[in-house]
């Protein structure tokens, strides 16, 4: 009886940590990056690019914020030096989603860590860092389903905006344009429920959001999103100390 | 349908200007003994990235804050996060949050 009931427990461990279990934990991040996705193929169409250009951008570098900055250097004639700067610091914070994912992983080789992080996104981070609670660590298949669903879903929805964006001009009437900020605001409340400190996560919650907005009259939106998340991590980490 | 040189080469620098920040930490520091410190430090990322990003995302037009011009986003933010509370659903929480925008949209 009890070899049984190891036995699926066992089954359902296995289960969590699949491919299929990984495309489907992406499901509910796919209509919030599908219209930002789509949103980003009209803009990048309307600065002149071709959808060929549009499809290889977001292969190639598959980040949101990024591409919607590059389209508009790119219709200002920014200079190839400039683009790619620009683009260095607007991508600079996965630096930090990296490191913090980085303990989840080390049962695996260099190599397969390199494509676990090739495909490293905001929501991809978000997601992962909710499966990983209470957990020392992360299955590969688990997060290739989630990457590639995710990676997918992005290219298939920046050519579409790429194709149709000239008939739908307005996509903010459908509510649409809120499905990343929703999505991120599910993704912060059910990390911050699970992780049971709630008056510490909300201490650095609250830190960081007065930072993001005061540091933003100082630096672009991308470094202070950087600066809020070093500054107020290491406040929950001292207040962590204190007690 | 064609590739510019020009856009071509930003492309690829910008693709490798973005790899190397989501790669390198992953595959340096997952072999290494971190100390202490810093995974307390790394425990509070997630928390504080995603707390900076929805505050981007309601109260800031180019990084500058606009309470006034985000107000329906502000309000719509309300059954958004109660959703999430009460649910713990993300899909829940995204689908509650298009209709409320939709909804305040409509309605203001």
């Amino acid at each position: 009886m009890s070899e049984n009931v190891q036995l699926n427990q066992q089954e359902i461990e296995v289960k969590e940590d699949s491919l299929l279990q990984g495309i489907r934990d992406c499901i509910p991040t796919l209509l919030g990056y599908l219209s930002i996705g789509f949103a980003a193929g009209v803009v990048g169409k309307t600065s002149g690019l071709s959808v060929l250009e549009i499809t290889l951008m977001s292969t190639l570098i598959y980040a949101g914020s990024a591409q919607f900055i590059m389209a508009g250097l790119i219709a200002a004639h920014g200079s190839a030096a400039a683009i790619i700067l620009t683009v260095f610091i607007v991508n600079l914070r996965h630096l930090l989603l990296s490191a913090a994912m980085s303990p989840y992983f080390r049962h695996l080789s260099a190599c397969k860590t390199m494509f676990v992080g090739a495909l490293l996104t905001d929501e991809t981070f978000g997601v992962a860092m909710n499966k990983a609670m209470n957990r020392s660590s992360l299955s590969e298949k688990w997060m290739h389903g989630l990457n590639i669903t995710a990676y997918l879903n992005w290219i298939i929805a920046t050519i579409a905006g790429a194709f149709f964006g000239k008939w739908i001009t307005d996509p903010e009437k459908y509510g649409l344009d809120f499905a990343l900020t929703a999505m991120f605001i599910g993704l912060l409340v059910l990390q911050m429920i699970s992780r049971k400190i709630i008056r510490r996560d909300l201490i650095v919650a609250v830190c960081a959001v007065l930072i993001v907005l005061g540091a933003g009259s100082f630096v672009s939106g991308s470094v202070a999103v950087i600066a809020a998340t070093i500054v107020a991590a290491a406040i929950g980490m001292v207040v962590e100390k204190w007690k | 349908m064609e590739i510019r040189w020009d856009i071509l080469l930003a492309i690829m620098g910008a693709s490798v200007v973005t790899l190397l920040p989501r790669v390198l930490p992953l595959v340096l520091l997952s072999r290494m003994q971190l100390p202490e410190w810093t995974m307390h430090w790394l425990n509070y990322v997630p928390v504080a990235v995603m707390a900076a990003l929805i505050a981007q995302e309601l109260f800031t037009t180019d990084g500058k804050v606009h309470i006034l011009q985000h107000y329906i986003e502000i309000l719509a933010a309300i059954p958004t996060f109660t959703t999430a509370i009460l649910t713990r659903s993300l899909l829940g929480t995204v689908v509650v949050g298009i209709l409320s925008l939709m909804v305040l949209r409509f309605v203001l």
